[in-house]
C-alpha cells in the first residue's frame, strides 16, 4: 500500500530542504508544547501550592495529603472506577460481538444495522445526556409508560437513587459509545483474511473457538487501543454527570472531573487543591495505559 | 441439508438481537424529534407520537432570544477552528514525512506523549493562563487548545506516507517552492483525508462542552451545548422546548452523518493503523 517513502536527506541541497521542513512542523509543535506540556508542568507546580483564589503559597505535598481525607474526593474516585469497571468491559464486549455479527457479508440488512448502531455517535454528550435525562426522570418516558401499564405504582427513582443513577449514567455511555467502538473492530475485522476462518472451519473449529482463537488474538492491537481510549475518556467523565445528575443525589454520582470543576469554578477557587486532584487523574491515566500496554503486548 | 436447518434458529436469534440493539440505538433520536413537536404536558404523560406543538415550542424558544446567538456562535467556532486546525495539523503531518529526518522523528515521538495528558488535568492552569492573557470570552481562547492535535497530525502523517514522493520531486524541479508544493499539490490530492479530518474536527468543536463552559462565560458567547445544558437546573423542565434545542444542535451532525457517512467513519478511525 505505502508508496515511495520520502528518502533520508543526503547531501547539501537536501539538508537545506530538510531545514525548511521545520517551518511546516513548528507551529503545531509550539502549540502543543505551550498548551499541553507546559500546562501539565504548571498543574504539578500548582498542586504544590495552597490557599484560595490567587493567594497561593507553596505547601509541599499538603494538598496530596488532604486527598484521602476529602470525602467527596474519595467518593468521586470510587464512582469513577465504578464507571470504568462496569462500563468499559461491557461496552467493548458488546461492540466486539456486534462487529463480528455485522462482519458477515451474507447477513441481510447489514448496512441498516450498522448505520443504526453507529448513529448515536452523531449526538453530542450534552444532547444525549439531555435525552436520557428526560427518558429516566421521575416524570420521564420510562416512568410514565411503567405507570400507565401498571408495572409500578410510583415512579422509579432512576436519577434520585445513587445506585440507579450510576447505572443510568453507564447506560447513557453505553448508548453513546458502543457503536463508536464497533467501527474500530469492524475495520480491524476487514483486515483479517477469510481464508484463516475457512482453514479453521475445515479443521473443525467451532464458531466460539474461531472467535477466541482467531478473532480476538488478531484484533488484540485494536482492542488495546479502544481500551486505552475508553479508559482515558471514562477517567475524565464530566458532561453526563453534570447534566443528568449534577453529581447527585448528594455526591452519589460525582466523578473526579466534576469535583475538580466544582472546586475550581463553583465556589471560592482552590486552584492548588484542584490541581492536585487533576494531577492524580494524569497519574491514573498514565498508569492504566502503561498496564494495559504491558498486558496487551504480552504474547 | 441438516446443517442449514440447524443454523436457522440461530440466525433468527441473531436478527432479533440486532433488531433490538438497532431499536435501542435509534429510539432516543425518534423520541427527541417527536418530543420537539409535543407539548410538555403531553410528553410527561408519555405521548410517543409526534404532535402539533412544534410551532409553539419554536415561538417559546425564539422568544427566549438566545437560540440565534448560540447557533451562530457554534457555527462560527466550529468552522473557524476546523479551518485553522486542518491547516496547522496537516502541514505538520506533511512535514514529518516529506522532510523526514532523525530529529523530526524524535519530535514526533515526544508529541505522541501529549496524548497521555488528559484535558481535565490541564484545565486549571489553562484557565489561569488564558485569563492572564485576556483570552476569556474570545474565539481565540476557545480555539487555541485544539488547533494542533496529535490525533490530526498523526492522521495526516499516515496519509502522507501514501502520497507519491515523485510529485514533490517533480514540482521541485519545476521550481515550485516548498509551501506551494504543499498547498497546490498535496492539499487537492488529499481531499478525502481532509474531508474526514474536517468532519471529526468540526464534530468535536460543535459538541465540546467543558472547555467552552470554562472559557466562554459571557451570554454573547453562548454555544448550543452550553445552552442545551443550561436547562437542567429548574424544577419543572419544559421538555418540548429542551428537545427542540437538542434537535437543533443534533440535526447538523445527523445531516453530516447521513450524507458523508464514509468520511465520518474514516475520520473516526483516523489515526489507527
Amino acid at each position: 500500500m505505502t508508496a515511495l517513502r520520502a528518502p533520508r536527506p543526503r547531501g547539501g541541497l537536501d539538508r537545506k530542504i530538510a531545514r525548511k521542513g521545520w517551518l511546516f512542523i513548528l507551529p503545531a509543535v509550539l502549540l502543543i508544547l505551550a498548551l499541553s506540556f507546559y500546562p501539565m508542568v504548571e498543574a504539578f507546580l500548582l498542586s504544590l501550592q495552597k490557599g484560595s483564589g490567587n493567594q497561593l503559597t507553596y505547601g509541599g505535598l499538603s494538598n496530596y495529603q488532604r486527598l484521602p481525607k476529602d470525602n467527596t474526593y474519595v467518593t468521586a474516585l470510587g464512582n469513577t472506577f465504578f464507571y470504568l469497571i462496569v462500563q468499559v468491559p461491557v461496552m467493548l464486549a458488546l461492540a466486539l460481538i456486534l462487529a463480528v455479527m455485522l462482519n458477515d457479508s451474507k447477513l441481510m440488512g447489514r448496512g441498516i444495522y450498522r448505520t443504526l448502531i453507529f448513529l448515536p455517535c452523531a449526538t453530542s454528550l450534552v444532547s444525549c445526556s439531555m435525552i436520557f435525562l428526560q427518558l429516566f426522570s421521575n416524570n420521564g418516558l420510562l416512568n410514565s409508560l411503567f405507570l400507565r401499564w401498571g408495572w409500578v405504582s410510583e415512579p422509579i427513582p432512576f436519577l434520585t437513587n445513587a445506585v440507579y443513577a450510576r447505572l443510568v449514567i453507564v447506560i447513557t455511555m453505553l448508548w453513546r459509545w458502543t457503536g463508536y467502538n464497533m467501527v474500530f473492530y469492524l475495520a480491524g475485522l476487514q483486515n483479517i483474511d477469510h481464508q484463516i476462518y475457512e482453514a479453521a472451519r475445515i479443521d473443525g473449529a467451532s464458531a466460539i473457538q474461531q472467535f477466541t482463537k482467531i478473532t480476538v488474538p488478531l484484533l488484540r492491537p485494536i482492542i488495546l487501543f479502544t481500551t486505552v481510549l475508553s479508559t482515558n475518556g471514562t477517567l475524565q467523565l464530566f458532561d453526563e454527570v453534570r447534566i443528568m445528575t449534577a453529581g447527585g443525589p448528594g455526591i452519589g454520582t460525582a466523578t473526579l472531573s466534576w469535583h475538580i470543576y466544582r472546586t475550581t469554578f463553583e465556589s471560592v477557587p482552590r486552584f492548588g487543591y484542584a490541581a492536585a486532584m487533576a494531577f492524580t487523574i494524569f497519574l491514573m491515566v498514565a498508569a492504566l495505559a502503561f498496564i494495559q500496554m504491558k498486558v496487551g503486548e504480552r504474547k | 441439508m441438516t446443517r442449514k436447518l440447524r443454523l436457522k434458529p440461530l440466525r433468527v436469534l441473531k436478527h432479533l438481537f440486532l433488531i433490538a440493539v438497532s431499536f435501542l440505538s435509534a429510539f432516543p433520536f425518534y423520541w427527541m424529534l417527536s418530543s420537539a413537536t409535543n407539548d410538555t404536558a403531553d410528553i410527561i404523560l408519555g405521548r410517543i407520537l409526534p404532535g402539533s406543538h412544534l410551532l409553539v415550542n419554536w415561538a417559546n424558544l425564539t422568544g427566549a432570544g438566545k437560540i440565534g446567538t448560540a447557533f451562530f456562535n457554534s457555527v462560527r467556532n466550529a468552522v473557524v477552528l476546523t479551518f485553522l486546525s486542518l491547516f496547522i495539523s496537516s502541514m505538520a503531518g506533511y512535514g514529518f514525512v516529506i522532510f523526514r529526518d532523525k530529529w523530526k522523528n524524535k519530535v514526533m515521538g515526544v508529541l505522541m506523549l501529549s496524548m497521555m495528558i488528559p484535558p481535565a488535568a490541564t484545565l486549571i492552569p489553562m484557565f489561569r493562563m488564558f485569563s492572564q492573557l485576556g483570552l476569556i470570552n474570545t474565539l481565540a481562547g476557545f480555539m487555541l487548545p485544539s488547533i494542533a492535535t496529535v490525533f490530526l497530525i498523526f492522521m495526516f502523517r499516515q496519509a502522507t506516507q501514501s502520497f507519491p514522493y515523485e510529485i514533490v520531486q517533480a514540482a521541485r524541479i519545476d521550481g515550485l517552492g516548498e509551501f506551494n508544493i504543499f498547498l497546490r499539490m498535496f492539499v487537492p490530492i488529499m481531499r478525502p483525508t481532509y474531508a474526514a479530518a474536517a468532519i471529526v474536527t468540526f464534530m468535536n468543536a460543535w459538541n465540546s462542552y467543558l472547555w467552552p463552559l470554562v472559557i466562554l462565560q459571557s451570554p454573547d458567547q453562548l454555544t448550543l451545548p452550553i445552552y442545551a445544558g443550561s436547562f437542567r437546573g429548574g424544577y419543572v423542565l419544559d421538555y418540548g422546548l429542551i428537545m427542540l434545542v437538542v434537535t437543533i444542535s443534533t440535526i447538523p451532525m445527523l445531516v453530516i452523518f447521513f450524507t458523508l457517512q464514509r468520511s465520518f467513519v474514516v475520520g473516526i478511525l483516523g489515526s489507527v493503523k
